[in-house]
């Protein structure tokens, strides 16, 4: 494999203090290696057939929607550990006992990443640490104790606005002092280089598995593939086998939250402008001269003021769009996916799902493709809170 | 035109001394107190100054600097701001080197080429980006000498030979000396001596090193110069004296004189 572009057109790079330069190299050289090493291939593809249960089912919709468009979710809520984000903690946990380290550093946002890399350092033997902001850590308090119970330490962020950004902060700093024997396992496909492009690799049996399984369904490919997006991890490892197919349509789903209207969303690319932030550049939410904003979203997972590089470039050239969906549309689609499938999308996925519904009622005849990222377990404290269980109507009860 | 780096070092050599350089984050607590304390550096004999841009996500800072960011942050102080209190400070001394400290972002926010500008109209020395390093740092370092700002690296312990050498070809007016791997903070000291790395410096004729990170006592000072660097960097324990006098202006004023003062003796090498 030859050596690894650290940039989509002018976005991404490794924008990083001089002192982690050092160890984004080291794990650029691991990757590079790892990637044409039969023997690690063989042991990840192992890890995610026998441990984590892919190939994940894709799913027609039988209920959901107009009926005029084929609907199909592809199943990452069926993963072991409940959402995709597990695929690329495998392969981030196999190189970084690689490289000779006993440890890890995460961030996490709704904890799914941290519930992924604690299961995997439980696996494979490594020490981990995650930290999850202090408004995160409350909000998805099911995955901060299932990341204990398997052995992970949570150390909660009270900086800043004490979510996912403020996360990687802490993340960072730690990893600063402790290279020598840890690794950064990043949750998503963002950051300095080489995070953006390892972690697409390491998730795009997604959308491999998904477009050979509509092709035998359908003898044809999908018209639009659709993903939510946060850093982007999902979305990249669903879209990044359509890219070349120039008759699929990619379209990424940012949370609107509020309404893009307010100040409090996650959009950073529908509302975001060019920056730096957490090593690349890429669109961030950030005021006039550069202080980076708070974000918000319903949903911990994609309440993040960036994207990842490579969604910058494919949004800047159009190969693919991103809409944005409120915090109310994604709960109106979390409730209709539980009443008319029998499946409870994670709140981020259920982002997805909203716009897929929209574009139902817009187009026909349609194969609409979903990236399920998650399943909503972590979320049903978070929702009831919310919604109540009385308005779910008399059916429900 | 000598540059006010070039000229220090060579004073300082004639006199025998180090260089000691106080940081602060602009704007903390407020902008005129910030103006304040930083007179206050200057007549208690510091050398230059670092002076850091407050930003919302200082990724390299510990927790001392982290809460001094913040404080000028909810007193709103921008960029602007500080640009305006650093024109302040030039005019109350033209003569000490002023390095800037700061994140790229901010850089980014006003556009490379008017931000290095604006740097030489409000008499700034030098720009350290902290998340900049020597290979992302063309478009950055170019603007800066064009706009006569020397861009400063820094060495950190664990680069390999190539990367030094090539921070010592980029670096003008001094060298970042990263005196030991981790964020900013007097949690975790220098880890000194260390003078291999300074060998190595001079060898590549980098500009004078100036050893940052961990420095919070005047040994740590001598040490520093002892190893071969040509003077210190001190910002967190400078920070936490700001930070513990908040409501008592006056002692604040007196304790960081006095700091500064035994600081700046152990780099006087008579002895
Ligand atoms: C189920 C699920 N989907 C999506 C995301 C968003 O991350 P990304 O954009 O990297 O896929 C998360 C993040 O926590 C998640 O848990």
């Amino acid at each position: 494999m030859s050596k690894l572009s650290a940039y989509f057109g002018e976005f991404g790079g490794m924008f990083v203090p001089e002192l982690l330069v050092p160890a984004l190299k080291q794990l650029e050289a691991a990757f590079s290696d790892a990637m044409v090493d039969p023997s690690f291939q063989d042991e990840f593809q192992t890890l995610l057939n026998e441990y984590a249960g892919r190939p994940t089912p894709l799913t027609l919709c039988r209920n959901l929607g107009t009926g005029n468009n084929k609907i199909y979710l592809k199943r990452e809520d069926l993963l072991h550990g409940g959402a995709h984000k597990t695929n690329q903690v495998l392969g981030q946990a196999l190189l970084t006992k690689r490289m000779g380290k006993s440890q890890v550093i995460a961030e996490t946002g709704a904890g799914q990443h941290g519930v992924a890399t604690a299961l995997a350092c439980a696996l494979l033997g490594l020490q981990c640490r995650v930290y999850m902001g202090a408004k995160d850590v409350e909000r998805q308090q099911p995955n901060v104790f299932r990341m204990k119970l398997m052995g992970a330490e949570v150390i909660p962020v009270h900086a800043g606005s004490g979510t996912l950004k403020d996360a990687v902060n802490e993340a960072m700093r730690d990893w600063s002092a402790t290279y020598e024997d840890s690794h950064y396992l990043l949750g998503t496909a963002a950051g300095p280089h080489p995070f953006p492009s390892l972690v697409r690799e390491f998730q795009k049996m997604i959308g491999e598995e998904a477009k050979a399984q509509v092709l035998e369904n359908e003898g044809r490919l999908p018209d639009t593939v659709i993903a939510c997006v946060g850093g982007g991890s999902n979305a990249i490892g669903m879209f990044a086998d359509f890219i070349d197919e120039e008759s699929v349509a990619l379209v990424g789903v940012e949370p609107a939250g509020k309404g893009l209207q307010t100040s409090e969303h996650g959009a950073a690319i529908n509302k975001g402008t060019k920056g730096i932030l957490h090593g690349a550049h890429t669109f961030i939410m950030q005021d006039k001269v550069g202080q980076i904003e708070e974000s918000y979203s319903v949903s911990a997972g994609l309440d993040y003021p960036a994207v990842g590089p490579q969604h910058a470039h494919l949004a800047e050239t159009g190969r693919a769009t991103y809409e944005a969906v409120t915090d109310d549309e994604a709960l109106d689609a979390f409730q209709a996916l539980a009443k008319h499938e029998g499946i409870i999308p994670a709140l981020e996925s259920s982002h997805a799902l909203a716009y897929a519904l929209k574009l139902d009622k817009e187009v026909n005849n349609q194969i609409i493709c979903i990236n399920l990222s998650g399943r909503g377990d972590k979320d049903l404290a978070h929702v009831y809170n919310i919604i109540g269980s009385n308005n779910l109507g008399s059916d429900a009860s | 035109m000598i540059s006010r780096y070039d000229s220090l070092f060579q004073q300082l050599s004639e006199k025998n001394e180090g260089a000691f350089v106080p940081f602060v984050t602009l704007g903390d607590p407020d902008l005129d107190t910030s103006f304040e304390i930083v007179k206050t550096l200057i007549d208690n004999g510091a050398d230059a100054l670092e002076l850091g841009f407050p930003f919302s996500d200082p990724i390299a800072d510990g927790p001392t600097i982290q809460a001094a960011n913040i404080r000028a942050l909810e007193h709103q102080v921008t960029p602007e701001d500080c640009l305006a209190l650093i024109q302040r400070i030039r005019n109350y001394d033209q003569n000490i080197p002023i390095g800037l400290l700061l994140y790229s972002n901010l850089v980014m926010a006003k556009g490379i080429t008017p931000f290095y500008q604006d740097c030489a109209k409000a008499g700034i020395d030098s720009v350290l980006i902290a998340d900049v390093p020597v290979h992302e740092s063309k478009p950055f370092r170019i603007a800066a000498v064009e706009a006569g700002v020397s861009p400063i690296f820094v060495s950190p312990p664990n680069a390999d030979d190539d990367t030094v050498r090539e921070i010592a070809t980029r670096t003008r007016g001094y060298t970042y000396l990263l005196s030991r791997a981790g964020v900013t903070g007097t949690e975790t000291q220098a880890a000194l001596p260390q003078n291999k790395l300074i060998e190595t410096l001079k060898l590549y004729h980098a500009a004078p090193a100036l050893l940052g990170f961990g420095i919070s006592q005047p040994l740590h000072v001598k040490q520093a110069i002892a190893a071969g660097a040509a003077g210190a960097i001190c910002g967190s324990a400078i920070v936490k004296i700001i930070e513990n006098h908040l409501d008592d202006k006056q002692a604040l004023y007196s304790h960081l004189g006095e700091f500064v003062k035994e600081m700046k003796a152990a780099t006087r090498f008579s002895d």
